[in-house]
C-alpha cells in the first residue's frame, strides 16, 4: 500500500483548506450557485435529486482497514449509515450536507484519502486490476504506474479544463479485469526483451457512442510514460471537440481523424514533450513500487475442508487462484438478492475492514463490478472468513452470475437518469434467487444504466439494459453481446424496449435461450456469438 | 483592464492584433489568440513580441492553457496575458503555465487572488513556472 510522505499530504490538507474556503464563500452568498458549481464538481460534490452526493476516490480501488473504517465513520456520521461503491472503484455519499463537507473531507485527509479530481472535465480517479499483486497472471503490479499517474494528474494545471472527463485504467495481464480499453485511455504493462513497458490504448469509452479503444502504441517505456501520456492530453486538449458536449470525449477525436493521424500527432508532440525533462527518474517508479512489495507470505498450502456445502458454494464461485500457494482471492459480494448493488452499510464496511485486518494483510480492494475483495487470504482462513461474512450477510455467493449485476444509481438518485435502474436489479436478481438455477447459468454479466450516459456499464454487458425515457415512462432497451475483459465488444440493441416487468421476463427468456442451445461449457455470450441474435429475438418477440 | 502583473518590465502600449493580422503583416508587437489558433505559429517571431494575450472567452474551455505553455516552452519570455473569462480559482493553474498577466471581465477580489496563489506550495509535475516538482524534492 502507498502510504504518503509529507509532500502528499501536504497537498491533499491545502485542498481541504482551500474548499473549506470555497463553502464558506459560497454559505455566507458571496458566490452564487452558478459560480460555486463548478469548484464543488472539481471535488466530487454533485447536487443530486434530493442532496448533495459526495464521490470519494479511492486509487485504484486500493484501500488498507483503517481507510475502509474512515468510509464507514463518514457513512455513519454524515450520511444515512451506509455507502455506494461504484464502477469506478470510488465510493459515493448520498446524503451530504454542503455545511459538513469539509469537516468530512478533514477526517479523510486523516487517512491520506481524498476527493480530488472524481468529477469535472480532469482526469479522473485512476482504475486498476482489483486482483494486482495476487494475480498470477501479472507481469508486474500495476498498481505502482497508477500511483505514478495519480501524483501527475493532480492538479494538473493544463489539463483541468479538458474537452470533457477523462479516465485511465491500469492493468497488467492479458485478462481484462478492468475494462481497459473501454477508457479514455488504457495501460497494459508488458515486458519486451525483460524490460517493463505500457501498451497504450486511447479512445475507448461507453456514454451514447460506445467505442473500444485502438492500440495507439505498442511499448512505451517506463521512463517515458508521463511525457507519453502528456502528450496524448495535450493533442486532446488543443482539438477535441468542445462544440458539442456529446462530441467532447477523446473518443471522438480518435475516431474522427483516425488512430493513425492521432499516432503521428501523438508522436510529435512527444518528440516535443520529452525534450522539457517532464518525467521523473525511474528512482521515483521504484520508490513508489517498494510500497507495493508482496507481503510476507507463509501460509503452508492446504486444502479447506469441503464438507459444508454452502461454504463449498462460495469457495467456487467467489474465490479466486492466487499467485502464492496456500492463498487465495476472496471475493465479497454486494449484490444480495433484492438489494442494492454496490451498498454496504457502515457495519458492514468495519466487518470487511476486521476481516482484511485480521486475515488479509491489511489490505482490500474495490471492484468496477461494485464488490470488495480481499486479495490476500490464507486458505487455511477461508472457513472463518467466510463464517464471519455470513453473519454480515457479506456471504453470497454470486460472483459474475445473472445476480452480481452492475447498476448505477438511477432516477431513485441521479438527475441525468431517465430511469430508475435500482428497481429492475433488485427484480432480476429475486427472479433468478435460486442459486442452483443461477450456478447452472454460468457467468453472465448483467449491467444496468438508468440514461445514455451508460455509468452502469450496459454497452459492456453481456446483457445490457438501458433505461430511457419513452414520452414520461420508463422504458427499457436490451443489449446482447457486450463484453468489457479482455473479450472487449459492445453489446447490440436486440430490438424494441419493454416495461420493467417486460424486460425481467426477456431476460428469462433469453437466458432459457441459451440453456436450449448452449453446447459444451459455452457461457452465454459465448453461445450468443456464436448463433447470432435470431433464436433470442425468435423466444421473446416471436 | 489588466488587473494583476507579476512582471516589472513596462506595460506594453501597442494594442494586440489577431494571429491572422499579425501573419499578414507583422510589424505588431502583441498579438491576440483566440482558443482555436495554433500557438506554433507565433513559434518563428516569438523574440519581437513583447505581448500575447490568450483569450478565454469561457473558463470551461481550456485551449489556452496550452497555449500558454507551448509558448513558454519555445521560450517566449515576454508577456503573456490570460483575457476574458478568468475566474479567481484558475489563476493558480494559469500562473503554473506561464501566464504573468490577468485580464480578467468581472474585476476579482486581490485578496481572494492572493490566497489562490498562495494556498499549495508543493506540485507534483514539472510544468512553466519555476517550482520543482515533488518528485524532484525527493530525489534531487
Amino acid at each position: 500500500m502507498y502510504k504518503y510522505d509529507h509532500f502528499d499530504q501536504s497537498i491533499v490538507d491545502a485542498r481541504v483548506a482551500e474548499f473549506r474556503d470555497q463553502v464558506n464563500r459560497r454559505i455566507a452568498g458571496e458566490i452564487t450557485e452558478d459560480q460555486f458549481k463548478p469548484l464543488r464538481l472539481m471535488n466530487g460534490l454533485y447536487l443530486q435529486l434530493h442532496a448533495y452526493m459526495l464521490r470519494v476516490a479511492i486509487p485504484y480501488g486500493t484501500l488498507d482497514s483503517r481507510q475502509m473504517r474512515m468510509l464507514a465513520h463518514i457513512a455513519r456520521k454524515y450520511d444515512r449509515d451506509y455507502g455506494h461503491f461504484t464502477t469506478r472503484q470510488n465510493i459515493q455519499y448520498n446524503w451530504i450536507k454542503l455545511e459538513e463537507c469539509a469537516d468530512l473531507l478533514e477526517e479523510l485527509a486523516t487517512v491520506e484519502m481524498h476527493a480530488i479530481q472524481t468529477s469535472g472535465n480532469c482526469i479522473r480517479n485512476i482504475s486498476s486490476d482489483q486482483y494486482a499483486g495476487a494475480a498470477a497472471d501479472e507481469v508486474a503490479d500495476p498498481r505502482p504506474w497508477a500511483e505514478l499517474l495519480r501524483q501527475w494528474s493532480t492538479f494538473h494545471p493544463e489539463f483541468s479544463y479538458l474537452p470533457r472527463k477523462f479516465k485511465i485504467a491500469v492493468i497488467a495481464s492479458p485478462e481484462d479485469r478492468a475494462a481497459m480499453r473501454l477508457h479514455d485511455i488504457g495501460l497494459e504493462l508488458v515486458r519486451q526483451n525483460g524490460e517493463l513497458g505500457a501498451r497504450v490504448f486511447v479512445g475507448g469509452g461507453m456514454g451514447r457512442t460506445p467505442m473500444i479503444a485502438p492500440e495507439i502504441n505498442p511499448f512505451v517505456k517506463a521512463d517515458d510514460l508521463l511525457s507519453y501520456i502528456e502528450a496524448c492530453l495535450r493533442v486532446y486538449n488543443r482539438y477535441g471537440r468542445r462544440d458539442n458536449i456529446y462530441k467532447a470525449r477523446i473518443k471522438i477525436l480518435v475516431h474522427e481523424i483516425g488512430a493513425d493521424e492521432y499516432r503521428r500527432q501523438v508522436a510529435e508532440e512527444f518528440a516535443h514533450v520529452k525534450t522539457l525533462g517532464i518525467d521523473p527518474p525511474l528512482a521515483e517508479l521504484e520508490r513508489i513500487s517498494a510500497f507495493f512489495a508482496p507481503p510476507a507470505f507463509d501460509a503452508a498450502d492446504v486444502e479447506p475442508d469441503r464438507s459444508d456445502p454452502d461454504f463449498a458454494v462460495w469457495l467456487d464461485q467467489n474465490v479466486k487462484p492466487h499467485k502464492q500457494a496456500g492463498y487465495a482471492i476472496v471475493n465479497i459480494s454486494l449484490k444480495p438478492i433484492g438489494g442494492i448493488p454496490g451498498d454496504a452499510t457502515s457495519a458492514q464496511i468495519d466487518v470487511m475492514a476486521d476481516l482484511a485486518e485480521q486475515y488479509g494483510f491489511d489490505e482490500l480492494r474495490v471492484t468496477h463490478a461494485q464488490n470488495i475483495v480481499l486479495p490476500h487470504v490464507a486458505k487455511r482462513d477461508l472457513h472463518a472468513v467466510w463464517q464471519a461474512l455470513r453473519e454480515a450477510d457479506l456471504a453470497h455467493a454470486n460472483l459474475d452470475l445473472i445476480s452480481d449485476i452492475i447498476a448505477c444509481p438511477g432516477l431513485d438518485y441521479c438527475s441525468l437518469a431517465n430511469a430508475r435502474s435500482i428497481p429492475v436489479a433488485q427484480k432480476i436478481a429475486t427472479r433468478f434467487a435460486d442459486m442452483d438455477r443461477q450456478r447452472d447459468l454460468g457467468e453472465l454479466k448483467l449491467k444496468i444504466s438508468g440514461c445514455i450516459n451508460a455509468c452502469g456499464h450496459h454497452h459492456a454487458g453481456h446483457i445490457g439494459i438501458l433505461g430511457v425515457d419513452r414520452k414520461g415512462v420508463e422504458n427499457y432497451q436490451l443489449t446482447f453481446g457486450g463484453s468489457g475483459a479482455e473479450d472487449v465488444s459492445i453489446g447490440k440493441i436486440i430490438g424494441p424496449g419493454f416495461d420493467e416487468d417486460g424486460v425481467v421476463d426477456a431476460v428469462e427468456k433469453a437466458t432459457e435461450v441459451y440453456k436450449t442451445l448452449r453446447e459444451g461449457d459455452e457461457r452465454f455470450i459465448d453461445t450468443y456469438r456464436r448463433v447470432g441474435l435470431e433464436p433470442f429475438k425468435e423466444a421473446i418477440y416471436g | 483592464m489588466v488587473e494583476f502583473r507579476y512582471r516589472t518590465d513596462e506595460v506594453t502600449e501597442q494594442p494586440s492584433v489577431t494571429l491572422d493580422a499579425f501573419l499578414d503583416q507583422s510589424n505588431a508587437t502583441a498579438v491576440r489568440l483566440e482558443p482555436d489558433d495554433d500557438a506554433r505559429a507565433l513559434i518563428p517571431f516569438l523574440d519581437r513580441l513583447t505581448l500575447i494575450e490568450v483569450a478565454f472567452p469561457k473558463y470551461r474551455d481550456g485551449r489556452g492553457y496550452s497555449s500558454a505553455r507551448i509558448l513558454r516552452e519555445a521560450g517566449y519570455t515576454g508577456e503573456l496575458r490570460a483575457q476574458g473569462d478568468v475566474l479567481v480559482d484558475q489563476i493558480a493553474f494559469m500562473r503554473r503555465c506561464g501566464f504573468d498577466s490577468f485580464a480578467p471581465e468581472a474585476s476579482l477580489n486581490p485578496e481572494a487572488v492572493a490566497r489562490a496563489l498562495s494556498t499549495y506550495d508543493q506540485f507534483y509535475q514539472k510544468a512553466a513556472d519555476s517550482a520543482a516538482p515533488v518528485w524532484k524534492l525527493r530525489h534531487g
